[in-house]
C-alpha cells in the first residue's frame, strides 16, 4: 500500500536550535497515528512542518508522492491535508452556517469565489454535516456566541467539510470532560474510515484506548514506532521517560 | 567631499535614532503606534524655548545655560504628557492597534493646535547657546559642534537606555511584560504600572529629541510630521522589539539618504530610499533584527 | 431587509433630485462630498470588512485627480504648452503628458495608476505578511513620498500650486451651470454603482472571505484561501474607487494640489468611514457627507476650532463609538424591535 504521507530526514532549525533532527515518518490510508512523546520532543513542530507553516530546513516531505516541502500552506490544504490548532479557530463575526460555507470543499481562487453562489447540493452537504455535530439549529447564530464545546465541535464540522485526506490534530481532547473525550475517540475511528489521521496527544489513557500505531519521539527524533505495548516495551523509552521520572523525583526531594 | 557626506549621514542618523528611540520603547516593545510622538517632541522643543525666555530675562547673563536645564526638563515635560495619556487614552486600546493608531492622530491633531493657540502658527527660533558654534575639523571637513552634540547625546542616550533595560530591576520588569504579559503579571509585576512608566520613558526621550532640534533650526507646531514617518520606518526597518535594529536602522537611513541626495536630488532620494526600504523587507520582512514566535496570529 | 432597500432608493432618487431644489453653490458642495463618498466605500471595504487600514488613498485619490486635470490642462491650453510649464522654463511638454491630451487615455489612467500603484504596494508587502499597523506606516510613507515629488518636480506638475485654471471638457464650459449639473449627475451615478457593485461583493461569498480574513488570517490559510491575492485585490479595487473620485472631482472643483493628497487628507478620509460606520458602505457614504458638511462649516468660521474638534472626533469615536453612525442607527433600531416586541408579549398575555 502506498503510504498518505512521508517524512523523510526532515531538519528544522530555528537560529541555531535544532527543533527536529532527521525525522523519518510514513502513514499509510485510514490510519490513526498517535505522535507522543515530552515536551519539547518536536511534535507540533513536525506537524507545523507537514503543514508548510514551519520551513524545513532540510528533507522532503512527500503527500502521496508529491513534495510539499516548499508548498505555501493553502496550496497544502487545498490538495487534502487539514489542521486543527489547539486553540479553537473559528470566524467568530460569521454565522455557523458561513464558517461551514468557507469551509466547504470547493475552487478557492478569487476568480471563482467572485462568482459563487451555493448550489442545491452544497446546501445539503452542509446541513448534513451540521446535523452530524449537532448545530444544525445554531446555523443563523454567530460563531463568537457559541459555547466553548460547540466551538469545538463546529471546527471538527469545518474539518471533516473539507473532506481532507490527511487530519493533523494538536490535542484535541485538552480541556475535554469524560463523555466529550469518549465521544472524540469514536469520531476518530469513525473519520479513519474516510481518510488518515497524524494525532498529537499527553493524556495516555487516551492514546491507550484508541491507538493501533504510535510514534515516540524525542529530542526531535523518532525514538520508536509500534503498538502502544510495543512502545511501553521498549528500553530507550522506558529511559526517556523513567529518566525524567528519576530527575523529577531528584528534583522534588531537593 | 565623501567625509563631509559621511558627517552629514551620521548627523542625520543621529537625530532619527534620536527620535526613533522612544518610539522603539513604545512601538517597539509595547506595540502601540503613537502617531502622537512627533508632537510630544514638539513639546519638548516649546518647553526648550520657554526656558529660553525665562533664562533671558532672568538671568540673561547666563543665558547660555539653559540648554543644561533644558534637557531635563523637557523629557519631564513630555514624559508627564505621555504618563496622561497612557493613563486616559491608550491604556483602553492596546488590543487595538489600528484604532490606536487612530485616536493617537486625534490627540497629535489637538496637540498641534493647541501650540498654534499658544505660541502662534509661525515658527520660533530658539538661539542655541554659544557654545556650541563652531565645529571641528577632520580630514578636510568641518562637523559642526551642535551635530557633534547631538551624535552624542543620542549615543549616551542609547547606553543609558540599554544599562537600564538589561542592569536595572525596573528595566527588566519592561522586557518581562514585553515578552510574555501574562507570565508576567502571574509573576507578581504590576503590569499595568509598567505599561505607564515605559509609555512615560518613550514620551521623555521624544521630549529630549525635541529639545536636541532646536539647535538646527527654528520650531513650529507642525515640526512632530516633519519627522515622524521617518523615524517609523526606521523601527519597522529595525526590526520591532530591538534596540540594536533601531539603531542599525536610523544610521542606515540616515547615511543612504544623504549618499542618494548628494548624487541626485532631495526628492528623488526621498523616492529612492523609500523603494529601497520596501525592497529591503522583501528579504527580510521583520526587519533587520527580529524574534521568531510560534503563536498562531 | 425590505425596509432598507427602499431606504436606500430614496436616498439615491434625493440625490438625483437634489440639482431641483438646491442652490448652484450648495450643489457643487455636494457634488464634492459625493466625491469623497466614493473613497469612503472603498475605505470601508478595506478596513471595516478586511481590516486594512490605508493612510494612503489620498495618493490614489490624488493620482486619478491629477490624471484628469492633465487632460482638462492640454484641454485649456489649446495646444501651447502649460502655462506652469513654461515658466519653469520647459521648452517642450514632457512625453509623458503627451498621451494625456487624450480624454479616454486621462480616463483610463485615471482608474488603471491608482490600482496599478495599490497593487504593486500591497501585493510587496501583503505576500511577505507584513500587515497591520506596519502596512498602514508604510502607506502613510507613500504619501510623504508622493508630495515631495509632486511638490519637488514642478516643471512637470505645476508644484506646490498644482494644476488649476481649466476652461473646457470635451468642449463644454466647465464653468456653465448645465455642465456642472451634468457632473453632478455623472458623480451621483458612479456613487449609485460602485455602491451596488461593493454591496454584492460584500454580501456574497468573497465578503465572507474578508471577513475572515479580518479576524483570523492564519485560519483563512489553513483552510486553504490564500489570503494575500484576496487583501490585494479588495486594496487595489479601493484603490480604484479613489482615483475615479479624484477624476470626478477635478472635473467638479477645477483644481488639485500636493496639498490635497497629503497625511492629513488620507486620514481624514479614514475618518469619514469611521464616522458613518465602518463596517457600512452605506454608513461610510453618510459619515463622508456628514464630516465635510461639518468641516465646510466650521472651518470657514471657526477655523482654530476645526482641528481641535476633528481631534477629539478621532479620540470620540474610536473610544466610544466604534461603529460609527451605523452603529448607533442599528442600536436604535434594535431597541425599538425589542419595544415592539415587549409591547406584543403584553398583548398577548392581556388575551389568555
Amino acid at each position: 500500500m502506498k503510504p498518505v504521507l512521508m517524512c523523510r530526514d526532515v531538519v528544522v532549525d530555528f537560529d541555531g536550535f535544532r527543533a527536529l533532527q532527521g525525522v523519518d515518518l510514513a502513514v499509510y490510508p485510514h490510519e490513526v497515528r498517535f505522535l507522543i512523546g515530552p515536551n519539547g520532543a518536536g511534535k507540533t513542530t513536525l506537524l507545523d512542518v507537514i503543514c508548510g507553516r514551519t520551513r524545513a530546513t532540510d528533507g522532503r516531505v512527500l503527500f502521496f508522492s508529491h513534495d510539499i516541502t516548499k508548498r505555501p500552506e493553502y496550496e497544502i490544504v487545498q490538495m487534502g491535508i487539514a489542521r486543527k490548532f489547539q486553540s479553537p479557530s473559528i470566524f467568530p463575526f460569521l454565522t455557523v452556517w458561513e464558517n461551514m460555507e468557507l469551509a466547504m470543499r470547493q475552487d478557492r481562487r478569487l476568480r471563482s469565489v467572485l462568482r459563487a453562489k451555493r448550489t442545491g447540493e452544497e446546501e445539503e452537504i452542509m446541513a448534513a454535516q451540521l446535523e452530524r455535530i449537532g448545530l444544525l439549529d445554531e446555523r443563523h447564530r454567530l460563531a463568537g456566541t457559541l459555547s466553548h464545546g460547540q466551538k469545538q465541535w463546529l471546527e471538527i464540522g469545518m474539518q471533516l467539510i473539507q473532506r481532507p485526506q490527511l487530519l493533523l490534530l494538536d490535542e484535541p481532547i485538552a480541556g475535554m470532560s469524560a463523555a466529550e473525550r469518549e465521544r472524540t475517540g469514536e469520531w476518530l475511528h469513525e473519520i479513519a474510515k474516510h481518510c488518515a489521521v497524524i494525532i498529537v496527544e499527553h493524556d495516555m489513557d487516551f492514546v491507550r484506548r484508541y491507538s493501533k500505531q504510535v510514534t515516540v519521539m524525542h529530542e526531535g527524533k523518532v525514538l520508536c514506532e509500534g503498538s502502544i505495548d510495543e512502545v511501553q516495551q521498549n528500553e530507550q523509552v522506558i529511559d526517556v521517560y523513567l529518566g525524567r521520572r528519576k530527575n523529577a523525583c531528584y528534583a522534588s526531594g531537593m | 567631499m565623501f567625509i563631509d557626506q559621511l558627517f552629514n549621514g551620521l548627523s542625520v542618523g543621529s537625530i532619527l535614532l534620536l527620535i526613533a528611540i522612544g518610539l522603539a520603547i513604545t512601538f517597539g516593545l509595547m506595540g502601540v503606534i503613537n502617531m502622537a510622538h512627533g508632537e510630544l517632541m514638539m513639546v519638548g522643543a516649546y518647553t526648550t524655548y520657554v526656558i529660553q525666555q525665562w533664562f533671558t530675562s532672568h538671568m540673561p547673563h547666563s543665558a547660555g545655560l539653559y540648554f543644561v536645564a533644558a534637557i531635563p526638563l523637557s523629557f519631564l515635560a513630555a514624559a508627564l504628557l505621555g504618563w496622561g495619556l497612557e493613563k486616559s487614552l491608550i491604556r483602553h486600546l492596546y488590543r487595538r492597534p489600528l484604532d490606536s493608531l487612530l485616536a493617537t492622530w486625534g490627540i497629535s491633531l489637538i496637540l498641534q493646535q493647541t501650540a498654534r493657540l499658544i505660541f502662534g502658527a509661525p515658527n520660533v527660533a530658539v538661539v542655541p547657546p554659544s557654545w556650541l558654534d563652531g565645529g571641528i575639523r577632520l580630514f578636510g571637513a568641518v562637523f559642526p559642534y551642535k551635530r557633534l552634540f547631538i551624535l552624542c547625546l543620542v549615543l549616551a542616550i542609547v547606553f543609558f537606555l540599554y544599562m537600564y533595560l538589561m542592569k536595572t530591576r525596573a528595566g527588566r520588569r519592561i522586557q518581562a511584560v514585553t515578552m510574555n504579559r501574562s507570565m508576567a503579571a502571574c509573576l507578581g509585576i504590576a503590569t499595568q504600572k509598567v505599561d505607564a512608566y515605559s509609555f512615560a520613558i518613550g514620551s521623555g526621550l521624544a521630549g529630549v529629541a525635541g529639545c536636541a532640534l532646536t539647535l538646527l533650526g527654528p520650531i513650529g507646531p507642525t515640526i512632530g510630521t516633519y519627522y515622524i514617518v521617518d523615524a517609523f520606518m526606521v523601527v519597522i526597518l529595525g526590526g520591532v522589539g530591538k534596540l540594536a535594529g533601531t539603531l542599525l536602522g536610523a544610521f542606515g537611513i540616515g547615511l543612504i539618504s544623504t549618499f542618494v541626495e548628494y548624487s541626485t536630488s532631495a526628492t528623488i532620494a526621498k523616492v529612492i530610499v523609500f523603494v529601497l526600504i520596501i525592497a529591503f523587507l522583501q528579504w527580510k520582512p521583520s526587519g533587520l533584527l527580529s524574534v521568531r514566535t510560534r503563536s498562531l496570529d | 431587509m425590505v425596509n432598507k432597500r427602499w431606504g436606500y432608493w430614496l436616498f439615491f432618487a434625493a440625490l438625483f433630485l437634489a440639482p431641483f431644489y438646491l442652490t448652484e453653490f450648495r450643489l457643487s458642495l455636494l457634488g464634492k462630498f459625493l466625491c469623497f463618498a466614493i473613497v469612503a466605500v472603498g475605505i470601508s471595504l478595506i478596513w471595516g470588512y478586511t481590516g486594512i487600514l490605508s493612510l494612503g488613498h489620498g495618493v490614489y485619490f490624488g493620482l486619478g485627480a491629477y490624471c484628469m486635470a492633465m487632460y482638462l490642462k492640454l484641454e485649456a491650453s489649446r495646444g501651447h504648452l502649460p502655462d506652469f510649464m513654461e515658466w519653469s522654463g520647459v521648452r517642450e511638454l514632457p512625453w509623458f503628458w503627451k498621451p494625456f491630451a487624450h480624454p479616454m487615455v486621462a480616463i483610463a489612467a485615471a482608474i488603471a495608476l491608482p490600482t496599478l500603484l495599490a497593487a504593486l504596494l500591497s501585493y510587496l508587502t501583503f505576500k511577505n505578511r507584513i500587515k497591520g499597523v506596519y502596512f498602514s506606516l508604510l502607506s502613510q510613507a507613500v504619501v510623504v513620498v508622493f508630495v515631495t515629488l509632486f511638490i519637488g518636480k514642478q516643471e512637470w506638475t505645476g508644484g506646490t500650486n498644482g494644476l488649476t485654471n481649466f476652461s473646457t471638457v470635451f468642449g463644454f464650459s466647465l464653468s456653465s451651470p448645465l455642465t456642472q449639473i451634468v457632473l453632478y449627475w455623472l458623480t451621483t451615478a458612479c456613487l449609485a454603482l460602485i455602491f451596488v457593485a461593493a454591496r454584492r461583493l460584500t454580501s456574497g461569498r468573497l465578503g465572507k472571505v474578508l471577513i475572515a480574513i479580518r479576524d483570523a488570517e492564519n485560519r483563512v490559510r489553513f483552510l486553504g484561501f490564500n489570503p494575500t491575492v484576496y487583501k490585494v485585490f479588495v486594496y487595489s479595487l479601493s484603490a480604484a474607487f479613489a482615483g475615479v473620485a479624484g477624476a470626478l472631482f477635478v472635473l467638479q472643483v477645477g483644481l488639485i494640489s500636493p496639498e490635497m493628497m497629503g497625511i492629513i487628507p488620507s486620514i481624514e478620509m479614514v475618518l469619514w468611514a469611521a464616522v458613518g460606520g465602518r463596517q457600512s458602505l452605506m454608513g461610510a457614504i453618510i459619515g463622508a457627507i456628514v464630516m465635510n458638511t461639518a468641516k465646510s462649516f466650521l472651518s470657514e468660521n471657526y477655523p482654530d476650532l476645526w482641528l481641535l474638534l476633528l481631534g477629539a472626533l478621532f479620540v470620540v469615536v474610536v473610544l466610544l463609538v466604534p461603529k460609527g453612525l451605523a452603529g448607533i442607527y442599528e442600536s436604535l433600531v434594535a431597541v425599538r424591535i425589542k419595544a415592539k416586541r415587549g409591547h406584543e408579549r403584553e398583548a398577548r398575555v392581556d388575551v389568555s
